[in-house]
């Protein structure tokens, strides 16, 4: 118990409590009235005609933002509870023991819940190979722990809706498992550096996984001051252009570039993503602006994945562990994965 | 309370050069300035180093070689705490 990296006052633990069961009324009170108070604002404003292309764009842009980082700040402070119960370590335990199929299933979803920044993929790859999980199955991880991540689901529920937030993560989930599957098929243990499997690591740290429940409110909102406070300007950058292209550029503008009878616009789209490097928060407002526009689900969600999920600085960080066919054979198998869904999707609607 | 003169303390953030780990460098040294501690800071940015710590996530915080935290930036109130364990 002495170890423990965290500790806390008791007399903070009421507080702890206290300031949740609080700042939640608070919290519905704004977003039920956020409506009817944006639209009293515009109307207020002067030279702001109801249905000019100016006012939709302004009042599109001060409903939004608002209502994205309020959908935000709650989705991260639970993500960041649910999160303190599974540490990196205890996920290494759960899939060492795993046979390839269960363990990529099994490592799809925990990369969702399990604590990921991309500068971690490094160490994290270490842990695992150290730990016996297959190759695969640590790729399956990989792919699913940055692609799907709380971040993407909040803007895609707010900006388009459950039933895309529940397709992007269910298709998001199935190419990380499709995917990791296939690169452990494909017997690519030679090309990791030889040093990964060298190394004797250190028993590093236990992680305290009984911590009190005080204890994770706390984590929640540390991850609210850092998420929110790092993805906030992504959030108002991408929605400004994303009602700049709602209010000002034409209908079916985008139909004829990323529409559906263009077959050409789901693998320039891939190509276009992969290495443009966006945050998700950035990318979903302007994607969503697409969308209307004409452009089709299943480009958009290939122009999505493609960027949030293969990123060329994450393939850079992770060419320290990895030889370069090893690169080419992990964004290849994922970039197929893409594709295949966005000309499934384009078929489908 | 600062314990001047005994044994050197060493600290070491071991992260590629995030800004977490930046972040946590700062605030290391803040925390040690504060307790007017005599202490090496080291930051450790390649991997093979940081592996040999055996940790998963970044920015990792070593205090005379025992991993005090990992994957999250503490505050420097609480490094300071965490620093005062590790003296006891």
């Amino acid at each position: 118990m002495n170890t423990r990296a965290w500790s806390f006052a008791p007399v903070s633990e009421k507080r702890t409590y206290a300031l949740p069961l609080l700042l939640l009324p608070v919290w519905v009170v704004i977003y039920v009235f956020l409506q009817p108070a944006v639209d009293a604002v515009v109307h207020s404003l002067p030279g702001m005609m109801p249905g000019s292309m100016l006012t939709e764009a302004v009042r599109f842009f001060l409903y939004e933002v608002p209502k994205v980082l309020l959908l935000l700040t709650l989705i991260v402070f639970l993500v960041g509870i649910v999160r303190s119960y599974f540490s990196p370590e205890r996920t290494r335990r759960i899939l060492g023991k795993r046979s390839t199929f269960t363990g990529n299933i099994l490592a799809s979803l925990l990369g969702v819940v399990t604590p990921f920044c991309s500068c971690s993929a490094v160490p994290l790859f270490i842990g695992f190979v150290e730990a016996g999980v297959p190759l695969g199955v640590t790729f399956s991880f990989l792919i699913a722990a940055p692609m799907i991540n709380e971040i993407a689901l909040v803007l895609l529920f707010g900006l388009f809706g459950w039933k895309t937030a529940l397709l992007y993560a269910g298709t998001g989930l199935l190419i990380a498992i499709t995917a990791g599957y296939v690169i452990g098929r494909l017997k690519v243990e030679r090309f990791v550096e030889d040093w990964v499997y060298a190394i004797r690591p250190g028993s590093g740290m236990v992680p305290d996984e009984a911590m009190p429940f005080a204890q994770r409110i706390e984590h929640g909102f540390e991850s609210v001051r850092d998420i929110v406070g790092k993805v906030w300007l992504y959030v108002v950058v991408g929605i400004a252009v994303g009602a700049g292209i709602h209010g000002f550029v034409p209908e079916n503008f985008m139909a004829s570039i990323m529409g559906k009878s263009a077959w050409w616009s789901v693998p320039i789209s891939v190509l276009i993503g992969v290495p443009l490097y966006s945050n998700a928060a950035g990318i979903i407002p302007i994607v969503q602006a697409l969308l209307e526009k004409g452009a089709s689900l299943g480009t958009v969600l290939a122009f999505m994945m493609s960027v949030i999920g293969l990123s060329f600085p994450e393939t850079i960080i992770l060419k320290k562990v990895l030889k370069l066919p090893l690169i080419f054979i992990f964004v290849g198998v994922v970039a197929t994965g893409i594709l295949i869904v966005g000309y499934v999707f384009n078929f489908i609607y | 309370m600062t314990e001047k003169g005994k044994t050197q303390m060493t600290i070491k953030v071991l992260g590629p050069g995030c800004m977490n780990c930046k972040t946590l460098e700062r605030r290391t040294r803040e925390a040690v300035e504060q307790l007017s501690l005599d202490a090496i800071i080291q930051k450790v940015e390649d991997y093979q180093g940081m592996s040999l710590y055996g940790i998963m996530s970044t920015p990792g915080h070593v205090i005379d070689g025992k991993v005090v935290s990992q994957g999250r930036v503490p505050t420097v109130e609480t490094i300071k705490e965490l620093i005062q364990q590790s003296r006891q």
